[in-house]
């Protein structure tokens, strides 16, 4: 179930994940904005005109605006914290998981240092979240490093054919050239 | 107070065979057997989550009518997502709210606030262009094609009883069925107006 992560040394370029997404024909962004991936991910997306960003109050939200794109075969991910995701357990089980549909979401692990594995971090609310996905039997994919960001497209093309939801969990703040101007 | 059965059947001559439908709890289950449709979206999943699905459906079909046919206690859920709708503007987004004051499926317990709420008011506070409220069958009717042909999103808030008890179909609602048939139905069926 959990795919590792191939180096935990290197943080992901924001703009290598940019680049995924919009290989893998992703065009709206939902979000409550998250610390970890704010700076290197949600600032650049938000000036950039090839997505459609649509901010929530709260993530279950976007977990059910996702969903329902997806019957327009209308790509989009979830970008929000491990704490939104907590929040949004049930509309996830239910929506993504009991109904079987392609809600991609990518995760920022707040408080997960990037010397530790995420099953090990000290934080309690960040090692908890991969086997609270290997319960629910919901795919995730760490994204710790820059060579990680290649798993990205392939992993939402995947999700999308199948119909299985996918869950990006983002264990070091990305950085993007030119920061949020 | 309005029946709730003689609102859908008032709503229904209204509905286009291209527009989108969101319909939740006893207000899914009365549309359901009284304007069964392939374009009804039924599986909204978790409570509350109305809006945010048919903000989704708006979003990818720009062109379609979405109509959400809402709970006063699903709405309390998500109250949020009256301020994402208001801030998104889709253009042709019509919200019903049935008013009942209760947890109706769940033991009829009341609502919080039951009867003190306004939610026309908090739509129209957070962005929507039109909100109104409807206690007379008749009132509702009359303004029900300008409430279709305004541009979005429109709330409308409907204080109502039970009418005739139609069956709660539960499986159905949840049926990987139900959401083939939606999505079958909506890739094949290109939107036109009217």
């Amino acid at each position: 179930m959990t795919l590792p992560s191939s180096s935990p040394m290197s943080p992901p370029r924001g703009e290598n994940i940019i680049t995924q997404l919009k290989q893998a024909g992703v065009s709206i962004i939902v979000s409550v904005p998250d610390i970890v991936t704010s700076d290197g991910l949600l600032w650049p997306i938000s000036k950039d005109p090839d997505f459609r960003l649509i901010r929530v109050c709260k993530e279950d939200e976007g977990v059910s605006i996702c969903a329902a794109l997806s019957y327009s075969n209308t790509r989009a991910v979830l970008l929000m914290q491990q704490t939104g995701l907590m929040d949004s357990l049930n509309a996830i089980r239910a929506i993504a998981m009991d109904y079987h549909q392609p809600v991609c979401m990518m995760v920022g692990l707040q408080g997960k240092a990037a010397t530790e594995t995420v099953t090990e971090s000290a934080s309690y609310g960040v090692r908890i979240i991969p086997p609270i996905l290997d319960a629910m039997a919901l795919r995730h994919i760490g994204i710790d490093s820059d060579e990680d960001t290649t798993k990205i497209s392939p992993a939402i093309d995947s999700a999308y054919q199948s119909g299985d939801a996918l869950c990006f969990l983002v264990g070091q703040p990305p950085v993007f050239d030119g920061g949020k101007t | 107070m309005i029946q709730r059965d003689l609102a859908l059947t008032a709503l229904r001559p209204h509905v286009n065979p291209c527009d989108l439908v969101v319909a939740v709890y006893q207000s899914c289950f009365d549309w359901l057997a009284l304007c069964p449709r392939d374009l009804n979206y039924v599986s909204t999943g978790a409570m509350g989550q109305a809006s945010s699905h048919a903000l989704g459906l708006a979003l990818g079909s720009p062109d379609r009518q979405v109509i959400v046919l809402d709970g006063d206690g699903s709405l309390l859920m998500n109250l949020g997502s009256l301020v994402t709708i208001g801030n998104v503007q889709p253009k042709r987004f019509l919200h019903l709210v049935f008013e009942n004051g209760v947890y109706e499926v769940n033991g009829a317990h009341p609502i919080p606030g039951a009867g003190n709420v306004d939610f026309a008011g908090m739509a129209k506070a957070s962005g929507y262009r039109e909100a109104a409220c409807f206690s007379e069958l008749a009132a509702f009717e009359r303004a029900l094609p300008g409430l279709l042909a305004s541009e979005g999103p429109v709330m409308a808030v409907l204080k109502i009883i039970p009418g005739k008890a139609y069956p709660r179909d539960y499986e159905y609602i949840h049926s990987e069925a139900a959401r083939q048939k939606f999505r079958h139905a909506l890739n094949e069926n290109p939107a036109k107006d009217g």
